[in-house]
């Protein structure tokens, strides 16, 4: 298990984010159907917008009784750190035409994370598109069984199933804040002034408001 | 607006903004500020991502014990160097647990 290529390193790497946060598809689908949305709702939304937090915001905000249109504006507000994240992987991916347009689908939190955290860009490659093939299948086939199954599983949180979208986020986070201080305060930073805006701006918003401690750090 | 239009325009604005990143031009990508910015964003919305995701519900803060229990728990499994799924599932277990016990 240590002795391995940075290619096979990033197809381990890829298979077990992939198939662990993809299990929280489960967490959606069942969070869908509560929140009032069809199966075939929560299905559409796993498939074609494919990025959680997101795919969260808009049925949260949807069943909370929430304004359609600000619901939509949350989700989308929150799908901005895709691009992002798409001009970081532009560089490393190097995709033209048609595989542009397949891997565009494919620009979110995990498979950036992974495809950044590889040594080499092969390696970073391989990354990404292990994360987005088997994170797309899990995420998608365990939407629909948590939606169907909704009425028999009751509350997710009874398994702790909802800890596991931030785990995840902080298990990739992990070993960048371990190497460096600068990246630990900007992470505090960034955690503080999201969690204070919380109470005042709209889901979606607070997230993408804690880039401006990206700012204080470019400053320096 | 109803819901299904709500779900076809997220739908098509998360798509678009994911290829708006993917197809900029490359010289805004050569500009070094432009580099170590995208660079840190990720940093920081992640971090952002777990403290509202442990520490918020539906628009407001709070704090959940047994969620925070798990985060704790995975810390430690980080510390001690676990792979990723058993940060998870030690996460989600002890979050599970933390329910039960706490009821």
């Amino acid at each position: 298990m240590e002795d391995t290529t940075p290619r096979s390193a990033a197809v381990r790497d890829g298979l077990g984010v992939g198939l662990a946060v993809g299990l929280s598809g489960l967490a959606f689908g069942a969070a869908a159907v509560t929140a009032g949305l069809s199966v075939p709702q929560a299905c559409v939304l796993s498939l074609l917008a494919f990025t959680g937090a997101s795919q969260f915001a808009l049925t949260g905000a949807a069943g909370a009784g929430g304004d359609l249109v600000a619901a939509t504006l949350g989700a989308l507000l929150l799908g901005g750190r895709n691009t992002l994240y798409g001009l970081r992987l532009a560089d490393l991916l190097r995709v033209r035409g048609p595989r542009r347009l397949l891997a565009a689908h494919g620009v979110i939190d995990e498979t950036t994370a992974v495809a950044m955290a590889q040594p080499t860009p092969e390696a970073a490659r391989t990354g990404f598109v292990t994360t987005f093939a088997s994170l797309y299948v899990t995420w998608n086939l365990t939407t629909l069984a948590g939606a169907y199954g909704t009425s028999f599983l009751g509350d997710p949180g009874v398994l702790g199933l909802d800890v596991v979208g931030p785990v995840a986020f902080l298990a990739i986070l992990w070993p960048r804040l371990a190497g460096s201080a600068e990246l630990r305060g900007l992470a505090a930073g960034a955690a503080a002034i999201a969690l204070c805006a919380t109470p005042f701006l709209p889901p979606g918003v607070p997230v993408l408001l804690s880039a401006a401690a990206v700012l204080v750090v470019l400053a320096r | 607006m109803t819901l299904w239009w709500a779900i076809a325009a997220v739908c098509a604005g998360c798509y678009a903004l994911k290829l708006a990143g993917l197809a900029a031009p490359r010289r805004v990508l050569d500009h070094p500020t432009v580099r170590r910015f995208a660079e840190l964003v990720p940093v920081a919305l992640l971090a952002a991502l777990v403290a509202v995701q442990t520490f918020t519900h539906e628009g407001g803060l709070s704090f959940d014990p047994a969620r925070v229990a798990g985060l704790g728990a995975a810390v430690v499994a980080l510390l001690l160097r676990a792979p990723f799924l058993v940060v998870l599932a030690a996460a989600a277990v002890v979050t599970a647990l933390a329910r039960i016990l706490l009821g």
